[in-house]
């Protein structure tokens, strides 16, 4: 049961993007295109998801837990530091670069363009690697 | 590249994703990161970890294959750049995204709907280099 809902939520995720059009290269860098082909549709996107979380999520923290889990598993730092602000602009680098974001690319996968097969391969590694500089980092440090 | 203005499309997308996100925290307690679910499905911290890390992306990527059974159309997947900046770009977003703690789901979804001030200026930092970068590959290198 659990494991059906989690296939039929991931599929929700996966239309939605897919039919947003967070999933399209052309669109989601035109969304950023202000000075040439410009076009605002991702502004819908992001407003009608993060509405929708908004209301959702205070509807559900009013239960002690979640349904399938003991506990809520959420961020609790609030302190701004360096990796977050270094990490996200590089994100928006490679973002602007290639088109696809990681929620993007992964529905994407389902129409088979090698595309974003490449683009995945490519965003894997480099979560590897800043994986393993991260612990190198941290070894440094201690 | 044109692409059409799909306001109504792009918010009924939205209003999905929100669902899913707000789905995957009542049921099973998770942000819907992109990031974070990726980055546990490479390095699961256990069998069940990558479990359901699995069946949500099993699910993500059947998405566009339903679109096609409802609507007869695969969803538009265009690609104007070469390859060789989607595999620069790809490399830069894994790095960045895994620095950063997040991505466009994660602190751009689900972190702006909890007011976290991380995921506010994550967001804001994220979308205004994807503007600028999109500014100097178009308009001042041309590609």
């Amino acid at each position: 049961m659990k494991l059906v809902l989690l296939y039929l939520i991931g599929l929700i995720f996966g239309v939605g993007i897919a039919i947003s059009g967070m999933a399209n290269p052309a669109k989601v860098l035109n969304f950023f295109d202000v000075a040439g082909t410009w076009d605002p549709s991702l502004a819908f996107v992001m407003g009608g998801a993060v509405v929708v979380t908004f209301v959702g999520y205070r509807i559900v923290f009013r239960h002690s837990a979640p349904r399938f889990a003991s506990s809520f598993q959420l961020p609790t730092r609030r302190d701004l530091d360096v990796p977050l602000l270094g990490g996200s602009a590089l994100f928006g680098i490679g973002w602007g670069i290639a088109g696809f974001c990681p929620g993007g690319a992964l529905p994407a996968l389902g129409t088979g363009q090698m595309d974003v097969v490449v683009f995945v391969a490519a965003l894997i590694a480099g979560i590897v690697v800043a994986k393993m500089l991260g612990k190198i980092g941290r070894r440094a440090a201690s | 590249m044109e692409t059409a203005f799909t306001p109504l499309q792009s918010l009924a997308g939205g209003v999905l994703i929100g669902l899913s996100a707000v789905l995957l925290m009542g049921l099973m307690g998770r942000i819907m990161g992109a990031t974070g679910v990726l980055a546990g499905f490479i390095a699961p911290a256990g069998l069940s970890d990558w479990t359901w890390r699995a069946v949500l992306l099993a699910g993500m990527v059947s998405g566009p294959a339903v679109v096609l059974l409802v609507t007869g159309q695969w969803p538009e997947v265009q690609v104007p750049m070469p390859r060789t900046m989607l595999i620069i770009g790809g490399f830069i977003v894994g790095l960045g995204v895994t620095f950063g703690g997040g991505c466009t789901s994660g602190h751009g979804v689900c972190g702006m709907a909890r007011l976290s001030p991380r995921s506010i200026v994550a967001t804001l930092t994220f979308m205004a280099t994807t503007g600028i970068t999109v500014f100097v590959v178009r308009h001042m290198l041309g590609l």
